[in-house]
């Protein structure tokens, strides 16, 4: 990249406009564009503005007719008594303690992780490999495994538990909180070595210079990690930060399979509920216009997120 | 690249800074830093545990019959070793080879689908010049950060239009239509050097030369990438499935595995033989591109 420019002769004539920009080449690149471009319109564009139509009807697919409400799905969402919105809030609240209590592990793990990897230490690539393996398995394997071995009655943790004289009668995907702290616990050992392999990337870009520098200040370890590391990670932190929050917030297979969603309702995330109230009980109206409140929530955080982060660089 | 090349180059540095320490001081300093590297591989041996734990638990009980694997949890050891999990599910009621398939067929599908229309439109956003450029790129940038439940329901109702429920274009098409895949062919693209390409067109060659032979064999690595990629997100594709795909013998692994769930409840055996026979593709894939897949999680960070 840095190499273009440098000592090049003049592009070709053939290859420049006169005005000194490159030629337009508008029809070729279209012609190139529309194999993407009609799936992006179709499957992309178009739906998002489609749902938008789709929430402002009554729309049952099962019934000939879909009656336009205008924004009543909207107003029965935020009205206290209708159908929907106590189930839709309860949702709402699962998936936020989902995220408040996934989010900091989430970013404090893999941090720790790496900035251990980022020692000069041998086979680094071996653990940063194996620290990365279990993002590959799918969340349905994810499900079914720890499904057993947080079996309450017969799963291995809580008999290792036993074995080590700890109580071995925990809830593990029966009882609230312990319900949380599955799916947390299951979620850091799945994700966290997306993360640390991203923060990892990130600590190798903090020039030495300037831990050189600290060093020659007499800033020991603990210094040097707030005074050189944080700051230095800001930018790779504050995407890490938004693209963990948007996960979490999107939590659907985890629950899905190791709750259930219960015990009762309790675990039930936003997802779940808005795709079994659209897909399974065919409220497509309801669920489009919740899709759409979720969105704007996570619009909201992702912006206070981004603010706050470039506040304090 | 250029970070990794500080890092390298500034070890050799580090000496000079201390030349007229004593020595009593620097001897207890290696003392002391042989001891925390101690600590520090133990810490990432034990996290390494962690991880790797569970999995060797659940290889090691698919071998296990139902009776040894309710009665003797913490046993790792099969007793005894039988295949009995694997032969149930051949023979078994869910067609669990057929899901399997189902799901390869899925894969392969789409990973095409998205080499073929994700290179073509990262070629024209990377080296062309054209009306409306900054628009398709905003648009496609914009849509990275949109969660896709808002997609869920229209494109429910758009596939169905379509006549693809229960189908394998319903699991594929949609898919394929996400900006990931330009967006990352596109900043690949842009580093190409310009050199190749501009001796090509005082050659004459043609846009459609210069993608085919000059542009995609030099792009072979990410292409690479960008399949194992599109592979494993398919392969492991949950929500949109569940919903879409409607009769058993259509389903693919991941859903098949909740079926498993709610047909075999307690036989952990057969489920975890179930998430092995899952989980063997993608780990295949993990193994051998394993260095492409970190990396490209990694650069996303850095470049984003």
């Amino acid at each position: 990249m840095a190499s273009t420019g440098l000592s090049l002769p003049p592009a070709p004539a053939g290859l420049r406009a006169r005005g000194g920009g490159v030629r337009r080449r508008t029809g070729i690149a279209y012609v190139f564009l529309a194999p993407f471009l009609i799936l992006f319109g179709i499957f992309v564009l178009w739906p998002a503005i489609y749902g938008v139509w789709i929430s402002l009807h009554d729309w049952n697919p099962l019934v000939p007719l879909q009656p336009w409400v205008g924004l009543q799905n909207y107003v029965d969402l935020f009205t206290a008594g209708s159908v929907t919105s106590a189930d839709f809030w309860l949702s709402m609240r699962a998936t936020a303690i989902f995220t408040v209590a996934s989010v900091p592990f989430l970013l404090v793990i893999p941090l720790l992780i790496a900035v251990l990897l980022n020692q000069r230490i041998r086979g680094g690539t071996v653990f940063r490999a194996i620290f990365f393996a279990p993002y590959v398995l799918g969340v349905a394997v994810l499900g079914v495994i720890w499904r057993y071995l947080l079996d309450p009655q017969l799963g291995v943790v809580n008999h290792v538990l036993g074995v080590l004289g700890l109580p071995s009668d925990i809830p593990w995907t029966v009882d609230v909180p312990w319900a949380w702290v599955s799916l947390v616990g299951v979620t850091v050992w799945w994700t966290l070595g997306f993360n640390t392999v991203i923060l990892l990337a990130g600590l190798k870009g903090i020039s030495a210079d300037l831990y050189d520098a600290a060093a020659m200040d007499g800033a020991g370890s603990v210094r040097k990690f707030w005074s050189v590391t944080l700051p230095g990670l800001r930018p790779v932190m504050t995407f890490v930060t938004t693209i963990t929050i948007l996960a979490s917030a999107n939590m659907f297979g985890q629950a899905y399979l190791l709750t259930k969603g219960g015990p009762g309702h309790a675990t039930r995330t936003a997802i779940m509920f808005i795709a079994d109230e659209g897909l399974s009980q065919n409220q497509m109206g309801a669920a489009a216009a919740m899709s759409y409140v979720l969105f704007a929530c996570l619009a909201i955080i992702s912006i206070v997120n981004f603010r706050l982060q470039r506040e304090k660089a | 690249m250029s970070a990794s090349a500080t890092t390298t180059e500034a070890i050799p540095d580090r000496p000079p800074a201390t030349p007229v320490a004593v020595r009593g001081p620097q001897r207890k300093k290696a003392r002391r830093s042989r001891f925390s590297r101690a600590v520090l591989y133990a810490v990432l041996v034990l996290l390494a545990l962690i991880i790797l734990l569970p999995l060797v638990w659940v290889v090691l009980t698919s071998f296990k019959t139902d009776f040894d694997a309710i009665n003797s949890p913490i046993n790792p050891i099969p007793n005894p070793f039988t295949t009995e999990a694997y032969q149930t599910l051949a023979s078994g009621q869910q067609p669990i080879f057929l899901w399997f398939l189902n799901s390869l067929a899925a894969g392969i599908l789409q990973t095409v689908l998205i080499l073929i229309t994700a290179s073509a439109g990262a070629y024209a956003l990377a080296r062309l010049e054209f009306r409306g450029k900054r628009l398709v790129f905003s648009a496609i940038v914009t849509t990275l950060l949109v969660p896709p439940v808002i997609f869920l329901i229209p494109n429910y109702l758009i596939v169905q239009n379509f006549g693809w429920l229960d189908s394998i274009w319903a699991i594929t098409v949609p898919g394929a239509a996400g900006a990931f895949g330009i967006f990352f062919l596109r900043q690949f693209f842009i580093g190409l050097p310009p050199e190749m390409e501009e001796a090509a067109r005082v050659d004459g060659a043609g846009d459609f030369r210069i993608f085919w032979q000059i542009v995609l064999p030099l792009s072979r690595p990410a292409l690479a990438t960008l399949a194992v990629l599109s592979f494993l997100n398919n392969w492991n594709d949950f929500l949109w499935p569940i919903y879409v795909l409607l009769t058993p013998e259509h389903q693919t692994l991941q859903p098949g595995l909740a079926v498993l769930q709610g047909a075999y409840a307690t036989h952990f055996g057969i489920l975890m033989a179930g998430a092995i026979i899952a989980s063997v593709p993608v780990l295949i894939l993990f193994t051998v591109a394993q260095r492409q897949i970190v990396d490209s999680v990694a650069s996303s960070g850095v470049k984003g």
